[in-house]
């Protein structure tokens, strides 16, 4: 179990990075939504993962079992899934709306926000070099 | 339940004011702020009284259940928190720009809400969904502008967040399954015995990466001024008073009291020192206001790390009294920048001029933040500094220190040039010179006054700081 789980975790932290680092904007954020399967896989994985034994205290009995299951890092999996889930979808309608105004897909492209020109240039203080288009 | 009232006030307000709209909405947020004030004050108390406060859900035994908890350092920071958010707040509702987005709001008091909830959660996961509550808030403010600009500022921002959160849950899960804890208590007694301590410090250090990348540190500094410079002046006060501090605090907590290693010490030290230089010529490089303070962020943050990395009571009493300072100070000149939009219709230095002759009162304001922000003393980073660098001394960190001094004095450089740009040659065009509101003024003058007063009497705070129960520290556990 721990080795299925060690591959499949291997093979989305893989494959994340390589969609992250293309430069197309969808691909970069489906990218990270594998990598943050990765990541719900890690915590999944800290918590006895090949245990059939649940987590329940048979009766008449003091204490657990000694391998039996964890049950929090599942329910600390279920909560990361729903808060990653919601990121994706936010970040699906971000990327959306980024390639709609600017009219293309190419990461490297967004320069909006980078200053336009080096500031060190200011040459004579008295004329302000025109730059930066501010809203 | 005085511990929950300062967190679940600003969600309760962000959640009524979606449905709110005009002057109830910014009634019911004032009345909210000001009510967050006072239960921040009385939490405070509380922790004077009694020395902690704690609750913990569900009727769990303390390890197990999902704990809160309040000791004078985080009770401090709330009311801090509160403060700033407060005048943040009044800002916004003086200035009609606000009015057009009433999203904003909303989102500011779940930024607020999470913000207090981070710097009061006691375990490990608790911390990971505030922050990316956090993270959410932060990236709503800026596509709230609407422009092509917010919407690339929060994708980026959006891209490097999620994977610093990322490299934090999955830390945080091999956490767990290394000590079978999440809770800071429970973990730090793990770290401090030997037997999980050994690959506890290999997940430690994952996750101080994280919140390394969370605060701005030096490599990975990059998205900090390409992100914030997105926002309206108002919330770039919280944004940038706020946030990387709350991951500094963070870090505070992580590195100091539950993962308390040696080696990570020495790594943060020469981050810092890293941190600050980078951040400080970055600064000086640059033109745009917004842009050179979200730089001084960078640097500021580098003074913070090597306070945490001198690791010892003194070390811990100066970063947390800087801590203060810079929230202070920071929320003060981001808002200062806005003032100066106001009056002079840009950010860029460039362009704008003779603020001296027309606003008095708003250069006295900028050039006490600015001095305070520097370090000249008697203001208030002036003993922030003292504190750290005398500290370095101490401990014989030479080079620490040099490269203390050397960030303070460009710290002084990038200032000027704001003041000589700024404030004292002339408009190069024709000025807007709009009147700035005079409610705007007070909570300003409220503000600035504070920041004098823990210059000119810091001596109860210091005092306050030393009396908390700072981890002796170096248990010499390594890789």
């Amino acid at each position: 179990m721990t080795l299925i789980l060690i591959t499949v975790i291997s093979i989305c932290v893989a494959s994340g990075i390589l969609l992250l680092l293309s430069r197309e904007v969808f691909k970069m954020v489906m990218g990270l939504a594998v990598l943050g399967s990765a990541a719900n896989l890690v915590v999944f994985s800290g918590g006895r993962p090949g245990s059939l034994v649940p987590a329940v205290i048979e009766q008449g009995s003091q204490a657990l079992v000694a391998n039996a299951a964890s049950p929090l890092p599942q329910a600390l999996v279920l909560t990361a899934i729903v808060i990653g889930f919601a990121l994706l979808c936010f970040a699906l309608i971000l990327a959306a709306a980024v390639v709609n105004q600017q009219g293309k897909t190419d990461v490297a492209g967004f320069q909006e926000n980078e200053p336009s020109a080096p500031a060190g240039q200011k040459a004579e203080p008295d004329k302000p070099p025109v730059m930066e288009v501010e809203s | 339940m005085s511990l929950l009232w300062p967190f679940l006030l600003p969600i309760a307000t962000s959640l009524l004011s979606v449905f709110l709209k005009g002057r109830l909405l910014t009634g019911i947020n004032l009345l909210s702020s000001f009510a967050l004030l006072i239960l921040a004050m009385q939490l405070l108390f509380e922790v004077v009284s009694t020395g902690s406060v704690s609750v913990v859900f569900g009727d769990w035994p303390v390890p197990y259940g999902i704990e809160f908890y309040a000791d004078g350092l985080s009770a401090l920071l709330v009311l801090l928190i509160a403060l700033v958010s407060a005048v943040v707040m009044v800002f916004m509702v003086s200035w009609e720009k606000t009015a057009e987005t009433p999203s904003y709001f909303a989102l500011m008091q779940c930024l607020v809400a999470s913000v207090i909830a981070v710097s009061l959660a006691a375990d490990l996961f608790n911390l990971y969904v505030w922050f990316e509550l956090m993270l959410i808030a932060v990236l709503g403010l800026m596509v709230a502008g609407k422009g092509s600009r917010h919407t690339e500022a929060a994708l980026k921002y959006f891209a490097v967040s999620m994977i610093g959160t990322l490299i934090m849950l999955s830390a945080i899960g091999m956490i767990h399954g290394a000590a079978g804890h999440l809770n800071f208590n429970a973990l730090s007694q793990i770290a401090a015995s030997d037997d999980a301590g050994n690959s506890l410090s290999l997940y430690g250090g994952m996750l101080l990466l994280a919140v390394l990348l969370k605060i701005g540190a030096f490599p990975l500094f990059a998205w900090l001024p390409a992100a914030y410079h997105a926002l309206p002046a108002p919330m770039l006060a919280l944004v940038g008073g706020l946030l990387t501090k709350i991951a500094v605090y963070v870090l505070m907590r992580i590195s100091g009291q539950v993962l308390d290693y040696q080696l990570f010490h020495e790594a943060i030290g020469w981050l810092a020192v890293i941190t600050m230089l980078s951040g400080v010529l970055g600064a000086a490089y640059h033109w745009d206001l917004r842009r050179i303070l979200s730089f001084h962020i960078v640097s500021q943050v580098g003074f913070l790390m090597l306070g945490l990395a001198l690791a010892s009571p003194a070390g811990m009493t100066g970063t947390a009294f800087f801590l203060f300072h810079n929230i202070l100070v920071k929320a003060n000149l981001f808002l200062i920048a806005g003032m100066v939009w106001m009056t002079a219709g840009h950010y860029d230095l460039r362009k704008i001029g003779g603020l001296y002759p027309s606003k008095q009162l708003l250069t006295i304001i900028f050039l006490l933040s600015a001095l305070s922000l520097v370090g000249v003393p008697p203001t208030s980073g002036f003993w922030g500094k003292l504190l750290i660098i005398m500290e370095t001394f101490t401990q014989e960190r030479y080079l620490w220190a040099a490269a203390a001094l050397i960030t303070g004095m460009l710290t002084l450089y990038s200032m000027s040039k704001i003041w000589v740009e700024g404030f004292w040659k002339p408009h190069p065009g024709e000025p807007i010179n709009t009147s700035i509101p005079v409610s705007i003024y007070v909570v300003m003058l409220l503000l600035s006054a504070i920041i004098l007063l823990m210059g000119l009497i810091p001596g109860p705070l210091i005092d306050f700081l030393q009396q908390q129960q700072w981890p002796q520290s170096n248990q010499g556990g390594v890789l």
